[in-house]
């Protein structure tokens, strides 16, 4: 199971266990982490929701998506899901390949892509009320009201 | 019969995390349209939609059994 919804905190070692290999030269590994200030707003905690199914089939096509891109590379993802405290970490994302410069742009891309495509919502709970938000691409999300096919393959 | 799935400021709105509706027969955005208008969903226009847990195009056709999901912009990480 390299790409996992958890309830609990996540064991970043699990992750990084999970793409170790003999042919493996480098390791990212990339810990986004809840943040207290953003733009000068104070987050009290967050709330984590998942599509927990649709959202494990998403990280398991970044992973596939990698794999073809990026020559003998193993990824493994873990996306916390519920109440998340100030420093608490969300999410933990593992990339091993041959070489390092292959491990850096995998890693940043599956990042990138967790924002566009695996369903996850996060609930800002600020000092003075709440807030679901929105995409964090800051572009408008779907004119058409669609996504192009070109954000979903 | 169709299970439809809300999420985020969506399940706020319609107050429940899912419904069971008749949709075979109709298209993505004409059940979406239906649904923005009985529960008066907001920003419907940045939603996504599944359909048996793959994102589906607006003119797809909705069969029976499957199960949809209407999918806020997502913000994850």
């Amino acid at each position: 199971m390299n790409f996992e919804i958890s309830k609990e905190a996540i064991d970043i070692q699990a992750v990084i266990d999970k793409v170790v290999e003999r042919e493996a030269g480098a390791i990212t590994t990339f810990i986004g982490t809840v943040r207290e200030l953003t733009k000068g707003k104070r987050t009290l905690f967050l709330i984590y929701e998942a599509y927990e199914a649709m959202a494990v089939k998403k990280l398991e096509q970044i992973g596939a998506e990698i794999e073809e891109r990026w020559q003998g590379t193993k990824v493994a993802i873990t996306h916390r899901v519920g109440r998340l405290e100030i420093t608490d970490v969300a999410v933990v994302i593992a990339v091993s390949t041959p070489h390092r410069a292959d491990s850096y742009e995998a890693n940043r891309y599956a990042i990138e892509r967790i924002k566009e495509i695996v369903p996850i919502w996060k609930k800002e709970h600020w000092e003075n009320g709440e807030e679901w938000m929105g995409n964090q691409l800051e572009t408008v999300a779907y004119p058409k009201g669609e996504p192009e096919e070109k954000d979903l393959k | 019969m169709n299970k439809v799935m809300f999420f985020a400021h969506l399940r706020d709105a319609v107050g429940k995390e899912f419904l069971l509706v008749e949709a075979a027969g109709k298209t993505v955005a004409e059940l979406k349209a239906e649904m923005a208008g009985t529960y008066r969903l907001e920003k419907m226009d940045t939603v996504m939609t599944a359909i048996n847990e793959e994102f589906a195009m607006n003119d797809e056709i909705i069969r029976d059994e499957d199960v949809i999901a209407f999918i806020p912009p997502v913000s994850g990480g």
